[in-house]
């Protein structure tokens, strides 16, 4: 015989819309990826198939896909190893001048990504430098760094240190305690860095533009589709992106919720 | 004493964290390359933009050179002339910033605080949450776009019962330029309110009720203060992306010309009619106002927080 109230159902009944309007555009590109589109993909036309079936028909759709996931992997890789190195000397190491450091990486995540991009194709423009794949992958590593270094920083502040004095008391070599305990056990957070930096990389649009020159990524060749008409076949990579980064958040988020449950019955 | 001398004893020898010679040899190869690459690729071209601005251009030509100088009217003539775009960026910032913590902070007290007896329903929840980064930018703009398009059942249905006039639309207005920017850059906030709700210790609120203070007064003087670091930081990583964005306001997206902001500006002059001291003298104005607001921010809250 509990008496209705309002606030018990007012926020579960908030959130659920909220979430609606989160997820509105998502649903949208779904469906829209099924528009039979003439020139632009604005209005309804009827169901198609087409755009799934044959998403490269579309002119540069796939080049620009396949060019950004080239700059993508190769930007997270240098990302990642110059981002871990830096992380592990922030907490493993005492060294002169940590403040100024500090402040050196987190600078990047402070400034708009407007003036990133203006200033690094300022830059390129001062002494000459001809942009393209190259410039753009120079720009990603920039601003991906910093959010490698905080990724990959908390995996190390938790990390026992008595694990790698173990395995230096049982005569490995430095390399070895490296190798076979220190990254082994970091893995999860390079891991996260790498997605994290992949991420940032695929989706950037702003900083490239300033530095891309005639190269095509495929935010790049979104924004320019959108004056003379977005093609049905950008909504389909999109949702395909979406389908597949989501597929792997969940598989995460299952495994470690079953770790954490498999951890509580333990104890 | 005999402790703290033993625990200097054994500390100094293999503890990798004690200075040394030879660890500070290899923190200086761990932390150099990533460092000179920033040094090289993040401070070098903010001193460019600097000095591209105080370029002076000379049109005697009949084209526009540019040359080194110390041209200081640049930043003068830049405010006078665009300073409606300027102030723009500002405000639409400042509301999509509000926007964003009203939207965001009763969803993240719930995921942060309601639902915390089920971690997998939360768990659920964030990534609904961050769901929308997972799709480009720009095709969850453009999608804005098409819901709100000038045919679209929306817009003839506000024309129909007279919120609109029947040659007025969505698309182009600075209604829907803030709505766009709010709805981009929500999870940046959501996820630091979340941060530091989850945190929130339970007993504090049952002790404010138990105090006598009504619902009202307990969200007032205690579910406030003790989420400010989320509050800090997600106005802090909301405002900056919005106040540089140039996209949504875009003419190929949600604005017009009648919404340019900064960035709209810095875009065009840097890209199209390749006037490179404006762009930059826009662009170093941008980023002193950030640097303002941070540094503003950092003395209220510390530092610490930062990385």
């Amino acid at each position: 015989m509990r008496k209705f109230s309002f606030g018990r159902y007012a926020l579960p009944v908030y959130s659920v819309l909220a979430f609606v309007y989160l997820l509105i555009p998502i649903a949208f590109t779904f469906f829209f990826s099924f528009n039979d589109y003439r020139r632009s993909n604005i209005t309804w036309r009827g169901f198609t198939l087409d755009n799934w079936t044959s998403v490269c028909e579309a002119q540069g759709v796939c080049a620009a896909f396949a060019t950004s996931i080239s700059i993508g992997l190769i930007s997270t890789l240098i990302a990642t190893t110059l981002g871990t190195m830096i992380a592990i000397a922030l907490v493993r190491y005492r060294f002169k001048f940590r403040s100024t450091i500090s402040l050196l990486l987190f600078l990047p995540m402070a400034t708009p990504e407007l003036v990133l991009g203006a200033g690094l194709a300022a830059q390129f423009f001062n002494f000459g430098v001809e942009m393209g794949f190259t410039t753009i992958v120079i720009a990603h590593v920039m601003f991906c760094l910093s959010f490698v270094v905080v990724t990959v920083k908390a995996r190390v502040a938790s990390l026992d240190p008595a694990l790698e004095e173990a395995g230096t008391d049982l005569y490995g070599s430095p390399s070895q305690v490296f190798w076979k305990i220190t990254f082994p056990l970091l893995l999860p957070g390079i891991m996260a860095a790498a997605l994290l930096s992949f991420a940032l990389s695929f989706d950037d649009f702003i900083i490239t533009y300033f530095n891309s020159g005639p190269t095509e990524t495929f935010p790049k060749f979104v924004y320019t589709a959108a004056s003379k008409g977005l093609p049905g076949e950008a909504n389909v990579i999109g949702i395909g992106v979406f389908l597949l980064a989501i597929a792997i958040v969940l598989t995460i988020q299952i495994r470690s919720s079953i770790k954490a449950k498999r951890l509580a019955a333990m104890k | 004493m005999a402790i703290a001398a033993f625990g200097h004893a054994t500390g100094s020898g293999h503890k990798p964290s004690t200075p040394g010679k030879k660890s500070a040899k290899v923190a200086i190869l761990l932390l150099a390359p990533g460092l000179m690459y920033l040094v090289i690729f993040f401070v070098a071209p903010l001193v460019s933009l600097v000095i591209t601005s105080l370029q002076t251009v000379d049109y005697t030509t009949g084209f526009a050179v540019y040359s080194y100088g110390f041209e200081i009217a640049n930043y003068v003539n830049v405010v006078s002339q665009y300073g409606e775009q300027i102030g723009r960026s500002f405000i639409y910032a400042f509301f999509a910033t509000i926007a964003a913590l009203l939207i965001s902070y009763p969803l993240a007290y719930f995921i942060g605080v309601k639902a915390r007896r089920y971690p997998l329903l939360q768990a659920l929840m964030l990534t609904l949450v961050i769901a929308p980064f997972f799709i480009s930018f720009l095709l969850r703009t453009f999608a804005w776009k098409q819901i709100f398009s000038n045919e679209s059942w929306i817009v003839t249905t506000l024309q129909s019962i007279g919120v609109l006039a029947s040659d007025q639309y969505l698309v182009g207005t600075p209604f829907l330029v803030i709505f766009g920017l709010t709805y981009n850059f929500i999870p940046f906030m959501t996820l630091p309110l979340y941060t530091s709700l989850e945190r929130l210790d339970i007993r504090y609120l049952e002790a404010g009720a138990d105090l006598y203070a009504n619902p009202r007064k307990v969200f007032r003087k205690v579910t406030i203060p003790l989420s400010m670091p989320g509050i800090v930081s997600g106005t802090l990583l909301t405002f900056i992306p919005i106040a540089g964005d140039y996209v949504n306001a875009s003419g190929l997206f949600l604005g017009s010309t009648q919404t340019a902001m900064l960035g709209n500006v810095v875009e065009s002059k840097f890209l199209k009619s390749y006037d490179y001291p404006t762009a930059s003298a826009l662009s170093v104005i941008l980023m002193g106002a950030i640097m303002l607001l941070v540094t503003f921010y950092v003395r209220r809250s510390g530092t610490d927080d930062l990385l």
